[in-house]
C-alpha cells in the first residue's frame, strides 16, 4: 500500500469539488500528476495542487493506494466519491457528499461530515468518528434505489432523513438520529444506538430498524408483535419488536407478508 | 446569396422515388434549387456518403408541462448521465430519457433530424408548449391540442354537430397556435376525471354519454370538413393491456368509408400511434403475446391509414401521456413514483418512471412486437419509425431503431441478452421473420413518409427543388454498407452532415451552427359561427380557471412562426 498525502494549505474562498480525490483516480499516478487533476471552486477548474500540496504516489492499483487528507477540509466536498477500492483518511472535519456512490475500499473521517454522505452506496465502509448532518445513506433525489450495500457507522448524531430507500446495507449510529429513517426502506439495517426523533420507517416496506433509546414521536403505521432476543452489533439484548409500516404495500414470500421490522430495546 | 453543392452522394429521395442515385443536390438561399441555378458554390464532397432530406418526426413528446414534470421528477434521469458542455455548443445539456430543451434539440440535429410534431399540447397550457418550443435549438417544430376528452367537442360530437366542432376545432387550433387533431384515450382520460376508464370503443363517457367510437368518427370528419394538412392521430382506447389488439383493430376500422380531403398531399384519414402497445395478445401478463400480424394484415391492406411503430428500446425510461388512467395502472405495476394532473375541461396527464429490461419477458416481447411492424410492412410510406419518446425510449435510439430492422445480425445479437429468449420467441414472430429493410425503405419511414402524412411534403422530407434544403449526409455507403451492424447506428446517431436551411449545422457529428428555428401551425379559416362563440364564452364564464381573454396564447409565446392557411370559407 502506497500512500499520498494532502495537505490543505491554500484553503478556497468557495467550496472544493473534490470528486478526483479517490484511490481509483490516484492509482498509478506520480505525486506530481495527481497535483494536476481537476478540482472545482464554484465554476472555476483548478489543478488539486492550487490547494493542496501533494506527496507520496499513487500505488499500482485503487487497491494498493491510501489518501491521507490533512488540514482543515470543512469546505472539500465528494471525497471518495465512487470508488471502488483502496483506502482514505480524513484527520478532520469534510463537508458534503463524502462516499457518495462509494463501491468497495474504506474511508474514515475523524471529524465531522455535512449532509448526503454515504448516499447511494453500493459498498465499502465509511466510518465517521464525529456526528454527520442530513441523509446519511441516502438515496440522491429522486433515485428510488438507494443504499444498495456497505457498511457506515456514524459515532455521533444524524440529522434528518438517514437511509432514504434504503435496500441493503448498515448503518450503525453512536447518538441520536433526528427525523425520518429509512423512509420508504426495502431492506437493509439501521442501528440507533441512542434516541430517534420520529417519522422512524415512514412508508417502508422491508428492511430493520433498531432504536435503543426513545422514539419521541412513533408512527402509527407500526404494530407491536412481540418481544425478541436478537444480537445486534456483537452485543445481545432483548427488543420490542414492531412491524410497518401498515399503510403501505408489501411484497409476500412464501405464501407470508413481508413487513418492515422496527425493533425497540427494552 | 449562400450557395452550396452537396457532391456525388447516394441520395435517397421516396419523395422523388430516387433509389441511391449518384446526384448532386444544389442549395440557395436556404431552398433546393437546379444545379444549373449556382453560380460559385461551396462544396460538400458527398462521395461515398448517403443522402436524405432531414428527418421528420412525426410523434415525439419533447415539449410542454408534462414533459417537465418528467425532468422535474426524475433528477436521477440526470445524475452522472449529462455531458459537459459541448465546445460547439452554445447550451448546456442534460437528461436522457427526458432531456433539457437544448440537448433535445442538439440531439436532434446530430441524428440529421428538422422536424419534430410534438404530440401532446394540452391547450390551456399552451404558452408553456410554445415556451419550451423557442428554447429547442434548430429544430422545427409544430405541437398538436388534444381533442379527444374535450368538453366542447364531446358536447358538439354527441349531437353531431360536425359543423360547429369543426367551427370550434379552428378556433382552438388558432387559440394554442396547433398543428392538427390529437386525440389520446377517447373519453378515457374524461373519464378518469370520475376515477374511471372507457373499457372498449363502445363503453359511454360518464355525464357525456358518447362512447370513444363516436368521439374518433366525429373528429375524422371534423378534420375532413375542414381539409387540414395533418389527420386524425389517435393514441387508441386500451393501451398498454394484453389482448388489446382487439380494440385496436376496431379503432382502425373506424377510418372505413373515409376518404381524405385536403390540398396537402395526404392520403389516409387516421394515424395510429405508436402501434407497439395497441398490438397485444392473451388476456394476462403470463400468457401475453404479439398480435401484430393480425394488426398489420389490416394496416397493409388499407391506405387510408398511417402507423407509426413506438419502439421498445430496453432501457430505463420516462412515460408520460394524456392518458391519465393509464399512468395509474402502470405505477400499481411498477411501484415507482407517479405524476397525475387534470386539465380543467380538456384532458389529463401521468407520468411514471418505467424500466424496459431485457431480463423481462413482458418486456422484450414488447421489444419484438414493435419491429415486427416495421418488418410487416408492406408501405414504408405508411409506417414510421419512432419510440413514442420518451414513452418506450429515447429518441436518441432511433439509430440502433433503425439498425435493428437493417439488419437481422443486429436482431440477433440484441435477443441474446434476454433472460426469457425462448418464451420471447414463442409469444412472438421475431425469430421466423429474416426481412432487412434498406436505406430507401428507411428513408421513406424517416422522412418522406412522416412528412407526406402530416401534409407538410411540399416543404419538409424531400429534396426537391423548391423546398427547404434540409439534408442529412450520413457516413454510409451503399455499395458497400458495414459488415458490422454497430456502424450503421453510428453512422444514424451522429450525421456526417446536416444542412437546416441551407445552413450547414452539424459536421462530423457536431454541432457547428444553430440556425433560426420555426414553430409551424396551422391556421384555418372558417365562417363566423355565432352558437360555437357563445358557447366558448359561456363556458370560460363558467368552467374554466381563467378567462376567455387571457387563453388565447398571446403573440410574444409564439417563435418565429410558419403558418400554413386553410381556408375553408371557399
Ligand atoms: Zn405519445
Amino acid at each position: 500500500m502506497k500512500t499520498v498525502t494532502l495537505t490543505l494549505t491554500n484553503p478556497s474562498e468557495l467550496f472544493i469539488e473534490g470528486q478526483n480525490i479517490t484511490p481509483d483516480n490516484f492509482a498509478g499516478r506520480k505525486a506530481a500528476e495527481i497535483a494536476a487533476l481537476d478540482v472545482w471552486e464554484g465554476k472555476q477548474k483548478s489543478p488539486l495542487g492550487k490547494y493542496f500540496t501533494v506527496e507520496g504516489d499513487g500505488g499500482a492499483t485503487a487497491e494498493e493506494t491510501k489518501i491521507v487528507l490533512r488540514g482543515d477540509c470543512t469546505r472539500v466536498k465528494r471525497i471518495g466519491q465512487q470508488m471502488t477500492a483502496g483506502e482514505i483518511v480524513i484527520e478532520g472535519n469534510a463537508d458534503m457528499y463524502i462516499g457518495g456512490w462509494m463501491k468497495g475500499g474504506k474511508i474514515h473521517v475523524k471529524g465531522n461530515v455535512d449532509s448526503f454522505c454515504g448516499i447511494g452506496m453500493e459498498g465499502g465502509e465509511l466510518i465517521v468518528d464525529g456526528n454527520a448532518a442530513h441523509h446519511l445513506g441516502s438515496s440522491p433525489r429522486g433515485e428510488w434505489r438507494g443504499m444498495q450495500g456497505g457498511v457506515i457507522r456514524v459515532a455521533g448524531n444524524a440529522g434528518n432523513d438517514t437511509a432514504t430507500f434504503i435496500n441493503g446495507g448498515t448503518i450503525v449510529i453512536g447518538g441520536d438520529a433526528d427525523i425520518h429513517i429509512s423512509t420508504h426502506g426495502e431492506g437493509g439495517t439501521v442501528i440507533v444506538k441512542g434516541n430517534a426523533k420520529g417519522r422512524v420507517g415512514g412508508q417502508m416496506v422491508k428492511g430493520d430498524i433498531y432504536v435503543y433509546g426513545t422514539i419521541e414521536n412513533p408512527l402509527p403505521g407500526f404494530s407491536m408483535v412481540d418481544e425478541v432476543e436478537q444480537e445486534v452489533d456483537g452485543e445481545t439484548a432483548r427488543f420490542a419488536h414492531y412491524i410497518g409500516d401498515l399503510g403501505e404495500r408489501h411484497p409476500t414470500s412464501k405464501g407470508k407478508t413481508v413487513y418492515a421490522n422496527l425493533y425497540t430495546k427494552l | 446569396m449562400s450557395e452550396l453543392i452537396i457532391k456525388n452522394g447516394f441520395v435517397f429521395d421516396p419523395l422523388q422515388g430516387i433509389k441511391g442515385d449518384r446526384m448532386d443536390i444544389a442549395v440557395k438561399d436556404g431552398k433546393i434549387v437546379e444545379t444549373s441555378a449556382l453560380s460559385s458554390p461551396k462544396t460538400i464532397d458527398a462521395t461515398g456518403m448517403t443522402v436524405m432530406a432531414g428527418g421528420v418526426d412525426i410523434h415525439s413528446h419533447v415539449v410542454g408541462p408534462k414533459v417537465n414534470v418528467g425532468r422535474l421528477f426524475r433528477p436521477e434521469d440526470k445524475l452522472f448521465k449529462s455531458p459537459h458542455k459541448s465546445p460547439t455548443c452554445n447550451r448546456m445539456e442534460m437528461g436522457f430519457s427526458v432531456p433539457s430543451t437544448f440537448k433535445t434539440g442538439y440531439d436532434y440535429a446530430r441524428m440529421g433530424y428538422v422536424f419534430v410534431n410534438e404530440a401532446a399540447m394540452p391547450p390551456l397550457h399552451s404558452p408553456h408548449v410554445h415556451e419550451e418550443i423557442r428554447d429547442t435549438p434548430i429544430i422545427d417544430n409544430a405541437a398538436m391540442p388534444v381533442f379527444g376528452n374535450n368538453w366542447f367537442t364531446l358536447e358538439y360530437l354527441k349531437n353531431n354537430e360536425i359543423e360547429n366542432n369543426a367551427a370550434y376545432t379552428a378556433w382552438l387550433l388558432r387559440a394554442t397556435r396547433g398543428f392538427g387533431l390529437k386525440v389520446v384515450n377517447p373519453g378515457g382520460s374524461e373519464a378518469w376525471g370520475w376515477g374511471l376508464n372507457c373499457a372498449n370503443i363502445h363503453d359511454p363517457v360518464p355525464y357525456f354519454d358518447i362512447t370513444p367510437a363516436e368521439i374518433v368518427k366525429g373528429l375524422i370528419e371534423t378534420n375532413e370538413f375542414l381539409g387540414l394538412p395533418h389527420s386524425v392521430h389517435l393514441h387508441c382506447n386500451n393501451l398498454g393491456n394484453p389482448g388489446n389488439y382487439v380494440d385496436t383493430l376496431e379503432s382502425l376500422k373506424l377510418a372505413e368509408g373515409y376518404a381524405p380531403k385536403n390540398d396537402f398531399g395526404r392520403e389516409q384519414v387516421l394515424h395510429l400511434t405508436h402501434l407497439q402497445f395497441h398490438s397485444y395478445g392473451g388476456d394476462s401478463w403470463g400468457n401475453f403475446e404479439s398480435r401484430t400480424k393480425d394488426v398489420m394484415d389490416y394496416v397493409n391492406a388499407h391506405d387510408n391509414i398511417t402507423v407509426d411503430m413506438g419502439q421498445v428500446t430496453l432501457d430505463e425510461t420516462t412515460t408520460m401521456t394524456a392518458d391519465g388512467p393509464f399512468e395509474h395502472h402502470l405505477c400499481s405495476l411498477n411501484h415507482l413514483k407517479w405524476a397525475n394532473v387534470d386539465v380543467e375541461l380538456e384532458t389529463a396527464a401521468g407520468v411514471v418512471p418505467y424500466i424496459y429490461s431485457p431480463k423481462v419477458k413482458v418486456c422484450t416481447i414488447q421489444w419484438a412486437v414493435g419491429l415486427e411492424i416495421g418488418l410487416y410492412a408492406k408501405d414504408p410510406m405508411r409506417t414510421f419509425i419512432t419510440t413514442d419518446h420518451p414513452n418506450a425510449g429515447p429518441f436518441t435510439r432511433y439509430p440502433q431503431v433503425i439498425t435493428w430492422l437493417m439488419s437481422r445480425a443486429a436482431r440477433d445479437e440484441t435477443m441474446k441478452t434476454f433472460k426469457w429468449l425462448e418464451r420471447t420467441i414463442d409469444a412472438t414472430s421475431i425469430d421466423s421473420i429474416d426481412r432487412e429493410l434498406g436505406l430507401y425503405e428507411i428513408a421513406q419511414m424517416t422522412r418522406a413518409g412522416p412528412a407526406k402524412a402530416l401534409g407538410i411534403s411540399n416543404t419538409y422530407g424531400g429534396l426537391a427543388p423548391g423546398m427547404d434544403a434540409d439534408i442529412a449526409v450520413y457516413a454510409l455507403n451503399p455499395e458497400d454498407m458495414p459488415s458490422d451492424p454497430a456502424m450503421i447506428e453510428k453512422a444514424f446517431s451522429r450525421c456526417a452532415w446536416l444542412i437546416k436551411d441551407g445552413v450547414v449545422t452539424v459536421r462530423d457529428g457536431e454541432v457547428v451552427e444553430e440556425p433560426a428555428k420555426r414553430t409551424v401551425w396551422v391556421d384555418v379559416k372558417v365562417p363566423e359561427n355565432a352558437q360555437v362563440q357563445r358557447d366558448i364564452y359561456e363556458h370560460f364564464l363558467r368552467h374554466y380557471s381563467v378567462k376567455l381573454d387571457n387563453y388565447s396564447l398571446f403573440e410574444e409565446h409564439l417563435h418565429n412562426p410558419r403558418v400554413i392557411e386553410v381556408d375553408t370559407t371557399q
